[in-house]
């Protein structure tokens, strides 16, 4: 077990920048998410940790040694890929086994961590087989193990779940996470969805453009999002956004859409009256008026979830969602009025950043 | 599709496969049909499928009065060589291009595909010049140059696209599990690529074991001339010795044959299913 520092990384293809000063500290036992979309580097930042890619600038290090100089094999790191990397041409055993024959290994602690790790992913009577003649999820589980086997230093996981159904995604999830809370390893995760982020992370790192957005607890980026991107981003659906303007004055609480409509917040911002400002609000925490109060909306479209619904609205021509649960009683009709609680109001200034309200 | 429909188009697909084995095979059957015919009832039978009385005399007038144990030595030792060499080298050379970004790889590309333009025709004359210079004519060993050089270019294209089709995923996986790049190369990527190599081998092997044009203008010596050129030597001024020709031939096709029968089961692909999300 170890942790990892990367100190102000960087990484360019030729002219190219693909990271930007990336800065992190991911203590001993930690699991850490990255999370972004497609192409925002976070697969980069893995793989320079594993040491398949180089750093461009700046320096990783591994239990507080430099690993910049140190090849793959050498980083004494595991990593689980998208693929899962089965060798197709070894079972299942040799390939869990194969790590420890590397590093000479002796027979007996080869058989007794193959057979350990075997026992806790289920994977005791498909030891014999080979790759092909396994399922998506057995698969999966495999690679698991053949990172496990060895005990490495950490363990890196780039989208590993992103190959296979929603339903076992779901399983191999609270698998990964119970998993974590025996082996207690680091842990780097990198995935696109952020409800994997969300229930995996002990920390989130939201990456876009190369750019580190924001590092937190889940619940942290949930309910204080540093800017426009993690904002929406994070959560599912995701929130809602309006476009308005400051008002200072009288107690400097509120601020007003387009149409002149007035939204109280929770608190003064440190802004100049008439400055634009982005609003947002979570779907979930939209209220729908029984009585006159509100902002009229239009309904657009209903998607039942069994749980409950998500209203798809337009609000002065622009999409806005709600989530309720219960069933759709009350808003089967063209035309709703709803709330937008002041506590619940996030507010962003020009540049996207989060304002905080005093 | 109606069971009958289904049935007509089964049939049809197989008396077209008939057709094409038929019209494939035909000149193999008929090389094999005149080696076994009397040379005596050669032209006086008319065009039979099969001559009335066997013999096996052209074969053994082959082996024991001719030189053509000679040529097949020589043969096998050229095409065996070339196969070899080509496909180490094409094996390396098609990893580096599969794996590896690096400077005046395309220049490379494209300097490989030129060396496949020409006509061999043409380029007899220069390489006859630059082998005489270096001793390599009349000489097994020249052959081998001179194939190698010729084969490596589409051998090197043909063993990247295999390595292309392993996924990269694999060797890093075997690199974060402690293995170098060349450990990597060794123990998952190579017996992923033995169909392809095994490719490689027998297309090279039989390119090299037929070519008739650089070993018949390279070679003068009897004791030194591959199989294709030793074939000639049964066409004299007045004759063909069609029987004792066809008996060299059919000898000639074993060895191919042999070594395609070895490799086949390589050659079936598949081995890779399972590697893979797939």
């Amino acid at each position: 077990m170890a942790s990892i520092v990367i100190d102000r990384v960087r990484k360019s293809y030729a002219d190219v920048a693909v990271l930007h000063d990336v800065d992190l500290t991911i203590d001993d036992g930690e699991f850490i998410v990255l999370v972004g979309p497609s192409g925002c580097g976070k697969s980069t930042l893995l793989r320079m940790i594993a040491g398949l890619d180089d750093v461009t600038e700046g320096e990783i290090r591994i239990a507080g040694r430099p690993v910049g100089h140190l090849s793959p094999k050498d980083r004494d790191i595991a990593m689980v890929f998208q693929s899962y990397a089965l060798y197709p041409h070894m079972s299942v055993r040799d390939n869990m086994s194969y790590g420890l024959k590397l590093r000479r290994t002796p027979k007996e602690k080869i058989a007794s961590a193959v057979s350990g790790a075997a026992r806790t992913l289920g994977l005791d009577a498909l030891l014999d087989r080979r790759p092909k003649a396994l399922s998506g999820g057995q698969r999966q589980r495999v690679a698991m193990g053949r990172a496990t086997v060895r005990s490495p230093k950490a363990f890196l996981f780039d989208e590993p779940l992103s190959n296979l159904d929603a339903r076992l995604r779901e399983q191999m999830r609270s698998e990964i996470k119970r998993l974590h809370g025996q082996l207690k390893a680091t842990s780097v995760y990198v995935t696109h969805d952020q409800i994997e982020a969300m229930t995996l992370a002990d920390r989130i790192v939201a990456l876009q453009g190369g750019r580190v957005q924001q590092v937190g607890t889940p619940l942290e980026l949930y309910h204080t999002p540093a800017n426009l991107f993690v904002a929406g981003f994070m959560g599912s659906p995701g929130m809602n956004f309006l476009s308005a303007t400051y008002l200072a004055e009288g107690d400097g609480k509120a601020v007003m859409l387009p149409d002149g409509t007035r939204l109280a917040l929770a608190g003064r911002p440190p802004l100049a009256t008439g400055t634009r400002v982005t609003i947002g609000v979570r779907p979930e925490h939209v209220a729908i008026a029984s009585g006159g109060d509100g902002l009229a909306v239009t309904v657009d479209l209903v998607e039942p979830t069994g749980l409950g619904f998500i209203l798809h609205l337009r609000l002065h021509d622009l999409p806005f969602k709600i989530f309720r649960q219960g069933d759709t009683s009350g808003v089967d009709r063209p035309q709703v009025r709803v709330v937008l609680p002041a506590a619940r109001l996030h507010l962003f200034d020009g540049d996207g950043r989060r304002v905080a309200l005093a | 599709m109606t069971a009958s429909a289904r049935r007509l188009k089964g049939g049809l697909r197989a008396a077209a496969l008939s057709l094409y084995l038929a019209f494939a095979l035909f000149p193999l059957f008929w090389l094999l049909k005149v080696s076994v015919t009397p040379n005596i009832l050669l032209y006086s039978e008319g065009i039979r499928m099969w001559p009335s009385r066997m013999t096996l005399d052209h074969y053994a007038y082959v082996l024991t009065h001719s030189q053509f144990p000679v040529f097949f030595r020589n043969s096998s030792i050229v095409a065996g060589g070339t196969a070899v060499c080509v496909t180490l080298l094409a094996a390396l050379a098609g990893y580096a291009m599969s794996r590896f970004r690096f400077r005046g790889k395309a220049v490379i590309v494209v300097l490989m595909l030129i060396t496949q333009m020409f006509p061999l025709a043409m380029l007899v004359a220069p390489i006859f010049r630059m082998m005489a210079s270096v001793g390599l004519t009349n000489n097994l060993l020249g052959l081998v140059v001179v194939y190698t050089a010729f084969n490596v270019p589409f051998a090197t294209f043909l063993m990247q696209s295999f390595f292309d089709g392993i996924p990269k995923d694999l060797e890093e996986a075997a690199m974060i599990d402690g293995a170098t790049r060349f450990v990597a190369f060794r123990h998952i990527v190579l017996p992923l690529t033995l169909p392809g190599i095994a490719a490689t081998l027998g297309f090279v092997f039989t390119a090299a074991w037929s070519e008739l044009l650089f070993a018949l203008m390279l070679i003068s010596d009897n004791q030194v001339s591959t199989f294709p050129v030793g074939l000639l030597t049964f066409v004299s001024k007045f004759s063909v010795d069609f029987g004792q020709m066809m008996a060299a031939a059919v000898m000639a096709l074993v060895p191919a044959g042999f070594f395609f029968l070895l490799i086949q089961r390589y050659l079936v692909q598949g081995l890779t299913a399972g590697a893979v999300k797939g």
